[in-house]
């Protein structure tokens, strides 16, 4: 990317489109180091002494919201988890006012997790603080597809020219549409696979537009000669099987769930592929414990990336980034 | 004996079939005695007479609005009879039809009639009440429709706006009593299991790409399909509120080839605006039906142009601004558009094949027929009553959400700068709203 359109690191970050190539780059260099921290015994840098951090969720989340307090924790920030069930319509209370009585404590950021599409977007336009989307209902997830590069260049590589096929209810992933962004920005060739019922609306001219495949035949993406480096498995929540968006589960797993025996013709037929998946998992249905705990599989190295990368997001956005401390400054 | 004279306007006829400008306009003086059109010279007329200087100004029948929300009763908060009043003089209305999805609903005789008694003693604008087709709206009886239509307030037109009448049988039941007394359906035209409560957002790229509940254009068409099939059936008369997509419009023009008893509404909104004002999530755009993509935009254009959509309907929709400051999915429906309706529709549709006697058509005569209010939508000739609107076809305004009449402010145009202003309204005679100043009531 040249310098003329390079961006900067943005005050908020409610989407990956915020981000550029070299802006997810410099993330994932701090995030790197961020994990020798991680590694440390003692786990503890001032880097955000004296700031504060919410984490207001509006949705339940064990790992996101754990990964997000120990991230801030560890560079001694003072965070402080707020959970709000149901919307706030539900409460009587405009999510307007909702924000901006925690905003006027003096906070520094907000991590919000919200089942509203489009939530932090508002929140950002309402507040002075810092706004980090932690999940906004189907929209987006930003540190995760963060985290899912970060785990799959540590395994794979540098991600331009690397083939990653996502797999799942992509109509209904926030995981999806972030890591479409940050993929593409990466340089990495992607296929979606799916049935038609489980792929977001207007998908053929959405794929058209940003060059990424579209695909039906899990089988046949895996059989057909391109070489598939990365195998990202999405959730199908237990929700979707009542709203008639395929008829059994049964069905779904021989269609699309990453069994044995697929297992098994992936990693012979693609010699170093890695297995990604978000979390959290319904083994036996997209994903068999053979595929969840084999030697392909990131998963783990997700989660734990996770903290890493979110400390690298707290850093650069609060502390003002390596423009102010020097990229010495973070570990 | 009270009197005005509109000295030197450019006078449309405002019939239903004209069109272009050229033939049918004529630059005259109109003078009024007494609410109603005079054959007097503006020179003959009373000394007292208020003189407007209506020179380059556009002479047209009073707007109808079949599709408005006032809050009252239930949440004057939002907007009252009187405020929804004053706006709607403002935007050059003489007459508004106020959907009965209010606290209680307008689902009796005695609802309509405090309606209208409401409207009268604010005296800005006739007020028509539109009865509930279901008691409460909840689609599954019918509401004391005779009842409501032998009352004072005259009922005509039946509508669950904000509902579709989703039982056909009951649609099919509401279509073949109002016949009696000549009755019309309004129908919101949403199946509720293709576009349940949660859509919000027209379903394409850019809901798939925002993550936002689709609301397909099936769900539209669909309703209208089976709606047009039961008028044809039944011989009763629905009225499709808001149509928003090429897919409806097809229904529509298809139906109408057939004889069958259809006419349509669309929005200055579905004129104008598209599914693109979405991306940044600001409830301010978040309405039902959604706005649409530019193809669907440039297929209401169309049909307002033919005929196919007989009239434009502001659904005006006040909210309350807390009401509005929820996340996107969680936030009310609706958008202002009394006071701007002209303003949007001169900008947009205006040109070669469309003039001002066309405006007059679709925003006066169409809609007062659709409705059956026989003292609006009348020709500008002697012995009518004078309910007439004066328009700057020249002016630009910029919208500014800060100055409305309305109690509430979630106004899609604010920012936005139009060519065409609506200059005074006049109802039976008396000056309603003068350069963007209503009255008072």
């Amino acid at each position: 990317m040249s310098a003329a359109t390079a961006k900067s690191m943005p005050k908020h970050l409610l989407s990956v489109s915020d981000l550029d190539a070299d802006l997810i780059r410099t993330l994932l260099d701090t995030a790197a180091q961020m994990q020798d921290v991680q590694r440390r015994e003692v786990k503890k840098i001032p880097t955000l002494r004296g700031r504060t951090v919410i984490n207001l969720f509006f949705e339940d989340s064990t790992r996101t919201r754990s990964s997000f307090e120990i991230a801030g924790k560890w560079m001694s920030a003072d965070t402080i988890n707020i959970t709000g069930k149901g919307s706030s319509a539900s409460k009587g209370e405009s999510l307007r006012d909702t924000v901006r009585t925690i905003d006027a404590m003096g906070v520094d950021a907000l991590v919000i997790r919200h089942s509203a599409s489009g939530a932090c977007h508002q929140v950002a336009g309402w507040i002075d603080a810092h706004v980090i989307n932690a999940g906004d209902g189907t929209h987006e997830h930003p540190t995760q597809a963060l985290l899912d590069a970060y785990t799959m260049q540590q395994r794979i590589g540098d991600l331009a020219g690397k083939h990653v096929v996502i797999v799942g209810d992509l109509t209904h992933s926030r995981v999806f549409r972030s890591n479409l962004l940050s993929l593409r920005m990466l340089g990495a060739r992607i296929t979606i696979v799916a049935p038609v019922t489980l792929m977001p609306s207007g998908i053929r001219s959405w794929a058209e537009r940003d060059g990424f495949t579209v695909a039906h035949d899990l089988d046949a993406v895996l059989r057909d000669g391109d070489r598939v480096d990365a195998l990202m498995m999405l959730r199908v929540q237990k929700e979707r099987m009542t709203g008639g968006f395929f008829p059994t589960p049964r069905e779904y797993t021989v269609g699309y769930g990453l069994t044995r025996p697929r297992l098994d013709r992936l990693t012979a037929d693609h010699p170093g592929v890695v297995i990604c998946h978000p979390g959290p998992m319904n083994r036996g249905l997209e994903i068999s414990a053979d595929a969840a705990d084999s030697a392909e599989s990131l998963i783990l190295d997700q989660v734990s990336a996770g903290v890493a990368v979110r400390m690298s997001v707290l850093y650069h956005l609060l502390a003002g980034g390596d423009a102010e401390r020097g990229e010495g400054g973070a570990a | 004996m009270s009197s005005v004279v509109v000295n030197d306007a450019t006078v449309y006829a405002g019939q239903p079939a004209s069109r272009g400008d050229s033939r049918d306009a004529v630059a005259r003086d109109v003078v009024v005695v007494d609410g109603v059109i005079t054959d007097l010279r503006a020179s003959d007329a009373p000394g007292d007479a208020h003189v407007i200087d209506a020179n380059g100004l556009v002479l047209l029948p009073g707007f109808v609005d079949l599709h408005t929300h006032l809050r009252e009763p239930g949440r004057e908060d939002a907007e009252t009879i009187c405020s929804g009043s004053q706006a709607a003089a403002v935007g050059g209305y003489t007459a508004i039809l106020a959907m009965a999805n209010t606290t209680p609903v307008t689902d009796t005789a005695e609802a309509a009639e405090r309606i209208l008694d409401l409207g009268r003693a604010c005296g800005l604008v006739d007020v028509q009440p539109i009865g509930a087709v279901t008691r409460g709206l909840a689609g599954e009886q019918l509401a004391e429709l005779g009842l409501m239509q032998r009352s004072r307030a005259r009922v005509k037109v039946f509508s669950d706006d904000g509902h579709c009448v989703d039982d056909s049988r009951v649609m099919r039941r509401a279509l073949e009593y109002v016949r009696s007394f000549g009755g019309v359906i309004s129908q919101h035209s949403q199946d509720a299991a293709l576009a349940g409560s949660g859509a919000c957002c027209h379903e394409g790229e850019i809901s798939g790409r925002l993550g936002l509940p689709g609301w397909p254009a099936a769900a539209e068409s669909v309703i209208i399909a089976r709606d047009v099939q039961l008028a044809r059936h039944t011989g009763g008369r629905v009225h499709v509120a808001h149509v928003s997509t090429a897919e409806g419009v097809e229904v529509i023009r298809w139906a109408k080839a057939q004889g069958i008893a259809v006419t349509a509404e669309v929005t200055p909104h579905h004129l104008a605006l598209t599914t693109e004002a979405l991306t940044a999530y600001d409830p301010v755009f978040k309405v039902n039906p959604p706005l649409r993509p530019s193809e669907d935009v440039e297929a209401v254009r169309a049909a307002l142009r033919d005929g196919t959509i007989d009239a434009v309907a502001t659904d005006h929709a006040p909210h309350a601004r807390h009401d509005k400051e929820h996340a996107f999915v969680d936030a009310a429906f609706g958008m202002l558009g009394l006071e701007t309706a002209l303003a949007v529709v001169a900008d947009v549709m205006l040109g070669d094949d469309f003039g001002w006697s066309d405006i007059a058509r679709v925003m006066s005569t169409a809609p007062a027929a659709i409705a059956g209010l026989e003292q609006h939508g009348r020709p500008i000739a002697p012995g009518e009553p004078a309910n007439l609107v004066l328009i700057d076809p020249a002016a630009q305004r910029t919208i500014n959400a800060a100055t409305s009449r309305s109690l509430s402010r979630n106004n899609p145009w604010h920012g936005m700068t139009f060519t065409g202003a609506v200059h005074t309204t006049i109802l039976r005679g008396r000056v309603t709203a003068t350069e963007g100043a209503p009255a008072s009531c």
